[in-house]
């Protein structure tokens, strides 16, 4: 199959980026859309041009590592996948594609696709952890964690922090993000002792870091590779207000 | 070796230019130490050392160990340092799948 693809290229952070267009032959329908990114960028190089940076590791949707816009949409037309994930037999044959990185004011534009999503780091070490003395792993059953806990606990911590619900948000909100890790570690004993201080301060980094905040129009549910619910953010608006009235705030 | 872009900006074909060095001295390792291994086990297989069903065919008195080659210098051959290997409950024996 046949795509012109319209990638936007931006030299660095500071430089001014814009749109070039490329044409792509003889693609196979079968290949990702990164493995197309790929045969564009081995023909850059033979073309003694500069290829198109982007991120990628696993390229099997479970690491987070990819993620750009598709069609003005995070990851393409394709409810809940990763860009890895999107295949080009889900695009046409003489489509034009265009191709952009995450527009988030907090994720800035490092080159051409590729952003930078350390905030959301700043968020995890803010409070997504839990402090205890670690040693070898403990047995399997010696803390009893009922099977509804523990599913629930599970589906958010799903999260891969790929920053799809970011970039999908009008707001550039983390609250999906964010109330995805805080739920995870609420809903295990173990996380329980640091709920308060956690809430607080992640969601203090979730706004020192530029994200927007979130006004429930739900589009990150819509969007995410993992699915991670909505619930979540009621979870952490819970837990938010839990703690200001406990810390009398 | 074509490496495209610059050096002071964001340029991950420099960083896996970069990476070649190594990726040829593990591979030259790995030969090395594979060379040295007159045996097949596991994912190490050489056609000499086969039965006649073509399964690996172990030499556990020789080379039951973990190795390490050290390096001596690039005209001089690597060390090898060994770990031998001792099971007291379960022994290693021939896989079979009959």
């Amino acid at each position: 199959m046949n795509v012109t693809l319209k990638v936007w290229r931006q030299k660095d952070s500071v430089s001014k980026g814009n749109f070039e267009t490329y044409q792509l032959a003889d693609l196979n329908p079968e290949m990702s859309f990164l493995e197309m990114l790929d045969v564009l960028n081995e023909k850059l190089i033979l073309e003694n041009k500069i290829p198109v940076e982007f991120d990628s590791d696993c390229r099997e949707g479970i690491c987070g590592q990819c993620g750009m816009t598709i069609n003005g949409r995070p990851n393409g037309h394709h409810h809940h996948t990763t860009t890895c994930q999107m295949h080009m037999r889900h695009f046409k044959d003489g489509d034009t594609i265009v191709v952009e990185p995450f527009r988030a004011q907090a994720f800035k534009v490092l080159k051409d696709l590729k952003v930078d999503r350390s905030g959301l780091d700043k968020i995890v070490q803010a409070g997504g952890f839990i402090s205890t003395h670690t040693g070898s792993a403990p047995d399997a059953n010696s803390l009893p964690i009922g099977k509804i806990d523990a599913e629930e606990a599970f589906n958010s911590a799903a999260c891969i922090g790929c920053g799809t619900c970011i970039a999908t948000c009008k707001n550039s909100s983390a609250a999906l993000f964010t109330s995805a890790k805080i739920s995870h570690l609420l809903t295990l004993p173990q996380g329980k002792p640091e709920r308060t201080e956690r809430v607080l301060n992640m969601v203090n980094a979730m706004d020192l870091e530029g994200f927007g905040s979130c006004t429930n129009t739900e589009a990150c549910e819509m969007e995410c590779p993992q699915e991670i619910s909505v619930v979540n953010i009621a979870k952490m608006n819970f837990e938010y207000n839990r703690a200001l009235l406990l810390k009398g705030l | 070796m074509k490496v495209s872009g610059g050096i002071n900006e964001l340029n991950s074909e420099l960083e896996k230019a970069g990476r070649i060095a190594d990726f040829m001295e593990l591979a030259e390792l790995m030969a090395y130490d594979a060379n040295d291994r007159d045996e097949s086990c596991g994912a190490h297989f050489r056609e000499e050392y086969q039965t006649d069903e073509g399964e690996a065919m172990r030499n556990d008195e020789k080379y039951m160990y973990v190795g390490a080659w050290e390096f001596k210098g690039l005209d001089d051959k690597p060390d090898l340092h060994k770990e031998e290997l001792i099971f007291d409950t379960v022994k290693p024996s021939v896989r079979s799948y009959k």
